[in-house]
């Protein structure tokens, strides 16, 4: 062996990347067994715990705790020192309203747009979303050649960023893309796909499920492929009807499974923000206008910036999401809980 | 005729043709097209020039109006098949047009003009790569800057991400101390705290400690994914503790044992954890949206929605950019999908 093979090659390469850190950690060494001999060894966890802890307590708990105090000040500033407390005033605004259902009604008129809209979308997207999800699969559990070919198909666009995302869909579909040409070929009228109201619920739609259906579409394939084979064998035996297989066996024990997917999409879908954003901008007019793009555009984009305002709205989207979180911790229990007897 | 047909249809197991048979091939292939055909669209019109990208019908190819320097212009001049009287075509220049007529030169007789009516016409095309719409963002924008900034961001933030959520991981796997179990509720509870919900408060205390308008700001608030500290923390529970308690009698001091005994064995949970990492980083969006407002900091993905805000969208430079964009992602994709794959079959994960 006088030639070094590729594989010597890259770990020779890697131990010299890996140097460098090597080293630091050499150089940790004595500076933390002195530290281990004043704290003893179970001592050390807590600095084990420490650095993910901070950026936690920073990042996470210490903004979650401040913003129910926010949401009660008013003003532009945006530190909490230079801000004046105005109690309930922001909540008020934000139910201000004649009638709930009618937007034009409220003071804030535009968190009932979003807010009205939000839910439409949550509707309409989640029950489209399981279905094309357990479509595909039931597709992809049955007996393929090649199935994780197939799976990754599906699983390609979870990967591309959301930006990406609703860049190529802007592409297709705007006014001379790919998909009024298709029209065109069929001697169909081409339609302004992003600038009619309608027209861009059902892109805001269609494009969020075609960026994240493999990934539910995973977790289903998943729970299909955990039912016991010897049910379809003994179904098969006494000449059940496909059908009957489907609703009698495939269902029932995909049950949980579905019921934690359709939770997930729920929770993603209250969120909806970042794909839509860059596809239709909320546009036309506020038609594709959700919630945390309104708490996006109320405390940072708007030139009537209301720091205040943003963190009511998000207090209020957020009791929503921990809701269904709780919702779908508790199912997931359920689910173990079953698992083990 | 028939045995094709007979070979088309035959189904393992010999059993019927049922039309689930063919649904299963409509929607496999049906999914091929939708979920490959707007990527690779996308791939091919960023090939092409502004021209051709104003055509509509769009082309498949790339194409570009021909040209070529006639002796006596100095630009190079477009090519048109023009048919003649006579019913026979000819390749000329043309020279200028006013109104329905052209003057047309000949480029092997570059001394005598014709006219030609514009109906008599068609202009040569020919496929050309418009390699400009890559090449040019990165002389003339900033596009090189933006490359670095999203580099950057994604490699530090997936360095930290690993040392600290491996830190966590292994003092709430392998150690029992009081409040264990409080610890992994909070860790929970996050999970619960979208970014979405604490923006505004998070942003001003980003601000206040003088990172806004920097890529730490970007970094630091990620780094502590409660996903990745779960993941590692179940994979580290099936490391035995007996090889902790033998480094122990051999004097390890604690930072040794995880920096030499628990790293190296958790080595493929930390890989897992490295490509999701990159993934997410790569493509955070909405963050490094309120974080950076100046340009000289934009990562990619916030380029590219400030170019694509812009009211005179320069498409050919925008594809060709979402395509460079794309590349990371895709090479994750097609090396390393199966362990993300794997990763959220397992875990539920995202």
């Amino acid at each position: 062996m006088t030639v070094s093979s590729p594989r010597r090659v890259l770990s020779g390469a890697g131990a010299i990347l890996m140097a460098p850190v090597a080293l630091v950690a050499r150089l940790l060494d004595p500076p933390l067994s002195a530290l281990q001999r004043v704290g003893g060894t179970n001592g050390m966890a807590a600095f084990f715990l420490l650095p993910n802890m901070a950026v936690f307590g920073i990042f996470v708990l210490f903004p979650l705790v401040i913003n129910i105090i926010y949401s009660m000040t008013g003003g532009t500033a945006l530190f909490l020192t230079d801000r004046t407390f105005v109690g309930a005033a922001q909540y008020q605004r934000l139910f201000d309203c004649r009638s709930y259902v009618d937007p034009k009604s409220c003071t804030d008129d535009l968190f009932w747009t979003a807010v009205w809209n939000t839910a439409g979308f949550v509707v309409v997207q989640v029950v489209f979303m399981v279905v094309v999800a357990l479509v595909t699969a039931l597709v992809l559990n049955r007996d393929l050649k090649a199935r994780s070919f197939w799976r990754a198909v599906f699983f390609f666009p979870v990967l591309l960023s959301p930006v990406v995302v609703g860049l190529v869909w802007r592409w297709i579909l705007q006014r001379q893309g790919l998909l009024n040409f298709g029209l065109y070929e069929l001697g169909l009228t081409p339609v302004n796909w992003l600038v009619e109201r309608n027209w861009a619920f059902a892109a805001a739609v269609g494009v969020s499920i075609w960026a994240h259906v493999g990934f539910y579409a995973l977790i289903l394939l998943a729970g299909l492929q955990a039912i016991p084979k010897d049910l379809y064998e003994a179904a098969e035996m006494d000449g059940t009807r496909p059908a009957r297989v489907f609703w009698r066996i495939t269902l029932p024990l995909l049950a949980p499974n579905l019921l934690v997917v359709l939770v997930l999409v729920l929770i993603r879908a209250v969120q909806i923000f970042d794909e839509v954003y860059v596809l239709t901008g909320g546009g036309p007019g506020t038609a594709t206008l959700y919630l945390t793009q309104y708490i996006y555009e109320v405390g940072f984009a708007s030139f009537l910036r209301n720091p205040g305002l943003a963190s009511a709205a998000s207090i209020l989207m957020g009791a929503v999401l921990i809701v269904l979180t709780l919702f779908q911790l508790g199912i997931a229990r359920r689910n173990e809980m079953r698992g083990k007897r | 005729m028939s045995r094709v047909t007979e070979f088309i249809f035959r189904r393992r197991g010999g059993r019927g043709w049922h039309w689930t048979d063919a649904f299963t091939w409509f929607w496999l292939i049906g999914g091929f097209v939708m979920m490959f055909g707007p990527a690779i669209w996308l791939v091919n019109s960023s090939f092409k020039s502004p021209a051709a990208l104003a055509e509509f019908p769009p082309t498949i190819l790339p194409y570009v109006t021909a040209a070529a320097t006639v002796e006596g212009h100095e630009k190079p001049l477009p090519l048109y098949e023009v048919t003649q009287p006579d019913g026979s075509t000819k390749v000329l220049a043309e020279v200028r047009r006013v109104g329905t007529v052209a003057q047309m030169v000949d480029p092997a007789v570059p001394g005598e003009t014709v006219r030609v009516n514009i109906q008599d016409r068609k202009p040569v095309r020919e496929v050309a790569f418009a390699v400009t719409n890559y090449v040019q963002p990165f002389l003339s924008f900033d596009f090189f800057r933006y490359l670095r900034n999203s580099v950057f961001v994604t490699v530090m933030a997936t360095i930290i991400t690993l040392l600290t959520n491996s830190m966590a991981a292994f003092a709430l796997s392998k150690y029992n101390f009081r409040g264990r179990s409080f610890v992994m509720l909070i860790i929970i509870a996050t999970l619960m705290v979208p970014l979405s919900v604490i923006l505004v408060p998070l942003y001003s205390a980003i601000t206040a400690m003088g990172l806004s308008n920097s890529l730490w700001g970007v970094i630091l608030p990620t780094v502590a994914t409660p996903t990745g500290v779960f993941m590692l923390r179940q994979y580290m529970l099936t490391i035995p503790d007996e090889l902790i308690d033998a480094a122990r009698m051999d004097k390890a001091s604690e930072w040794q044992i995880y920096w030499r005994i628990i790293l190296p064995l958790t080595a493929p949970a930390l890989a897992v954890l490295a490509i999701f990492s990159v993934v997410w980083r790569w493509n955070d969006f909405l963050w490094p949206l309120i974080v950076l407002t100046r340009r000289e900091l934009f990562t990619l993905q916030i380029a590219l929605n400030t170019y694509a805000g812009e009211t005179n969208i320069q498409w050919h430079f925008l594809l060709a950019m979402t395509v460079v964009t794309m590349i990371p992602v895709v090479l994750v994709f097609v090396f390393l999908q199966r362990f993300i794959t794997t990763g959220i079959a397992g875990a539920g994960l995202k």
